[in-house]
């Protein structure tokens, strides 16, 4: 572990050294045993930090927010001790990790909790590679800083060459407590919304598009009591890149030429952040632990718990501004990356916040769908197969089928085989480099890259090595995403947690999860205990994840291979919506552990 | 007859019913998506001064407890006039039912201590937010000398800018039978409209101004002016909007 470590001449490597050592972080060497083990403390305690501009409780893994990074080898049995000090429960979910159900930290599912005053110890093989993370799974500790990550050394070569790494874990931290977040949401929905549409900008709406149209569409909105500017539940936030506020400028530094390595974990409570280094093309070789083929982007969209790593190669003898801005704009995480240390790069200014449109509206509806209506010019081979275009209820002409001129782009579409392409429609122009089958067409969601470049997308998304033979799914299984935003409540399938039965799945079974999102806003949905394979028309290639987001207004399916036993937590990892009924228990019966189930 | 005066007798049922609200519910730790909340706002909480000459204080309360599904809701309005009269006073306590994304049924009681005499009624309404986002509440009334009356609410918040609000508010009365005593003619009875400017400081905070004027209708009417009373009357009000 040590040697290890020492390997590598990195000021990450010297952080998590520094981190190790001054919290204890015990690596047992005393007598290593032929087999890898480990023994790792952590401590969940109270801390002060300020990152807002004025000192606030947070609750800390030894001491720090974030946590430290856990730096473990595939194959290790790992013992790691968590103490609680809090005077409430705690608990630690590895998210990502395929772990023992008993092990899985989701106290009522997993096991009691951690009570205060006690310690509890995790052992568990790590039997995969690759970057993730850590978190409570207890109330809403999580927004308050008990979060970590980990790193997971391969036994075998990697598929890519760098030369050194950094972890950044981007966060958002909120000076209120969580729980009076939640309060105040409940007491008002619209509470933390302070970009509403305005008398004074139907003024502005109207120079843009004339009086009635402006009118027509507050009209359109208002009949549904829903709005447009609706894109996150909570303002106030302070965005956080390694704990690090903007103003900090969290710094990784390099040689130029040299490869650099960047773990990006998204470990904020409710956000989404768009993801560029201005300067630098970004070459994502990792998605939520699993290596994928080389994309190169400008930018990417990191949902709420995914992990995403990609490799950049700075030439120049200059700093260049790592920038996650928050999906609403509501502010910015910042870092640098730097040949030496105190250089910065230019902050580039927030783009508008995005507004939703009538498609984000559309529920991910199929009914009513009607294949040969739909222009799509897309041929077969390059269908990606996952997302649905929302049909029910919307009018056709206002989708724009040959008329939409910027060109969002054909949805993709499921179920292909068997269609006649001949008889869809033909007046499509063709999808612009810009166009995200994982948004609904005309969605205001839709990312684009802020310097007009290449954006990621799920679509992009090829498993280097498929974990999983292909093969049928042995049922599907319907997963609507639904909420009353006006109460603030969230579920599935119109009913929360506490209303809900377990959602039952048999050991060996394939299933497909069909995600409707009948919503808003987008869910990033996470299946704890098994991977998700997200069907994105790839096939074999299909990338293995487990956080799969769906934006509003479409259908995204996944499939899962279902060889763990045991009780499992699936919900929304929006803190809050998961928070509120959007979560299920998922029992795997029978299997090889059928009997210690019981 | 009395132990408390009629003055005293207000906040003592006004304590007693939210006292009664926070007994009433389960005190067990709930599952997390099935929390108890609560909420509580002064909508209106203002100085009113009418062309009369008249100054009064005047407000509306509304306040909840319960769950997503489930609540108990504290109604109050009234209104005191400062040279020390009573001029309405009125309490509803209410179980709420959300129904719909929207809307909720609420059904229980209504006390009113002034005007004179006190009546009791019992109360089924339903309360949401219609489409355009008109904030609405109707409700049924049923005394306890078997007088049938309901009550429209309509209100609506247009944003200026981010905290400039103009609230434009309309409350329509309608009595089923004359009720003599309180000088009640059938039919539309009263109606109150109002518009108010805040400025949300946060949004527990918003101090406000605003006109509001109210006025008897018809049978009522004319039993207030053969009573010598004034009809209708037009104010000027100032005050502070308060939400917890």
């Amino acid at each position: 572990m040590k040697t290890w470590l020492n390997a590598r001449n990195s000021r990450a490597a010297r952080n998590t050294r520094a981190a190790f050592a001054a919290v204890g972080v015990v690596t047992a060497l005393l007598g290593v045993p032929p087999a890898l083990a480990g023994t790792y403390d952590l401590t969940i305690g109270e801390t002060t930090i300020n990152v807002s501009g004025s000192d606030r409780t947070a609750l800390a893994i030894n001491g720090t927010v974030p946590g430290p990074t856990l730096r473990f080898k595939e194959g290790e049995d790992l013992v790691i001790n968590v103490t609680n000090t809090l005077d409430e429960d705690t608990s630690i979910h590895w998210h990502g990790l395929i772990v023992p159900t008993s092990q899985d930290g989701v106290p009522g599912l997993s096991f009691d909790g951690i009570k205060p005053g006690t310690t509890h110890t995790y052992r568990f093989p790590a039997q995969q590679s690759g970057t993730y993370w850590f978190h409570s799974h207890s109330g809403l500790q999580e927004q308050s800083g008990v979060y970590g990550s980990i790193v997971i050394e391969p036994q075998g070569r990697e598929p890519f060459r760098y030369d050194r790494e950094y972890v950044v874990v981007l966060s958002d931290w909120h000076d209120t407590k969580p729980e009076k977040i939640l309060a105040n949401l409940k007491k008002q929905s619209d509470y933390y919304n302070y970009n509403q549409r305005t008398l004074l900008s139907l003024f502005d709406e109207a120079e843009e598009k004339g009086f009635d149209a402006a009118l027509a569409d507050r009209l359109d909105w208002g009949g549904m009591r829903m709005t447009p500017t609706d894109i996150a539940d909570i303002s106030g936030y302070t965005f956080l890149v390694n704990g690090k506020n903007p103003e900090q400028n969290w710094t990784g530094l390099f040689a130029p030429g040299e490869r650099v390595r960047l773990r990006f974990i998204n470990a904020a409570a409710m956000t989404y952040f768009d993801v560029r280094i201005p300067g630098l093309e970004m070459t994502v070789v990792q998605a939520d632990g699993n290596n994928v083929q080389p994309v190169k982007v400008d930018e990417f969209r990191i949902a709420v718990a995914e992990t995403y790593d990609v490799i950049v190669r700075p030439m120049e003898d200059q700093a260049y501004t790592l920038v996650a801005e928050p999906l609403e704009r509501g502010g910015l995480a910042r870092g640098t990356l730097a040949p030496r240390d105190g250089m910065t790069a230019e902050v580039p200014g927030l783009r508008p916040r995005p507004l939703l449109t009538m498609a984000d509206m559309s529920h991910g509806d199929m009914e009513g769908m009607d294949h040969a209506a739909m222009g799509h010019s897309m041929p077969a081979a390059e269908a990606p197969g996952a997302v649905e275009p929302p049909m029910s209820g919307m009018d056709h002409a206002a989708m724009g089928h040959g008329t939409m001129p910027q060109a969002d782009g054909p949805p993709a579409q499921q179920p292909m085989s068997g269609m006649d392409h001949a008889a869809m429609g033909h007046a499509m122009p063709p999808a612009s480099a810009d166009a995200d089958p994982f948004y609904a067409p005309g969605s205001g969601l839709t990312p684009k890259a802020a310097n007009g470049g290449k954006f990621l997308s799920y679509a992009d998304l090829k498993a280097q090595r498929p974990l999983y033979e292909v093969r049928e799914p042995t049922r599907e299984i319907e997963i609507r995403l639904t909420g009353n935003m006006e109460r603030y409540f969230w579920s599935i399938n119109d009913k929360k947690y506490s209303e809900a039965e377990p959602i039952r799945l048999t050991y060996g079974e394939r299933v497909r999860f069909k995600f409707v999102n009948e919503t808003m806003m987008t869910h990033p949905m996470h299946l704890h205990g098994m991977w998700t394979i997200l069907d994105n028309g790839n096939g074999k290639w299909n990338p293995v994840k487990h956080v799969v987001s769906i934006a509003p207004g479409t259908t995204v399916l996944a499939e899962v291979e279902v060889d763990a036993p045991g009780r499992w937590a699936f919900h929304c990892h929006l803190m809050y919506h998961m928070a509120t009924g959007m979560f299920r228990e998922v029992i795997v019966e029978g299997g090889p552990q059928a009997a210690a189930l019981n | 007859m009395t132990l408390l005066s009629k003055q005293a007798r207000l906040p003592a049922a006004l304590a007693g019913a939210l006292a009664l609200t926070f007994l009433a519910l389960p005190a067990e730790a709930a599952e997390m998506d099935d929390q108890i909340y609560t909420f509580f706002q002064l909508d209106q909480n203002e100085y009113r001064l009418n062309d009369e000459g008249e100054d009064l204080y005047a407000w509306d309360a509304q306040g909840w407890i319960g769950t997503d599904y489930d609540k108990l809701f504290l109604k109050s309005e009234g209104e005191y006039a400062l040279d020390g009269e009573w001029e309405k006073a009125e309490v509803q306590v209410l179980y709420s039912r959300l129904i719909s994304d929207f809307f909720d049924v609420q059904a229980g009681v209504r006390y009113d201590f002034e005007p004179d005499p006190e009546r009791a009624y019992g109360v089924i309404g339903l309360q949401g937010l219609a489409p355009q986002f008109f904030e609405v509440d109707a409700a049924l009334f049923v005394s306890n000398k078997g007088d049938v009356s309901a009550r429209f609410e309509a209100e609506y918040e247009l944003l200026i800018t981010q905290r400039l609000v103009l609230q434009p508010s309309a409350e329509l009365d309608v009595a089923v039978q004359e009720v003599d005593e309180l000088g009640i003619g059938s039919g539309p009875s009263g109606i109150e409209l109002g518009l108010r400017l805040r400025y949300e400081i946060t949004r527990e905070i918003a101090p406000y101004i605003g006109v509001h004027y109210e006025s008897d209708l018809f049978d009522t009417a004319d039993f207030t002016r053969d009573e010598g009373g004034e009809v209708d009357a037009v104010s000027f009000v100032a005050g502070v909007r308060l939400f917890f």
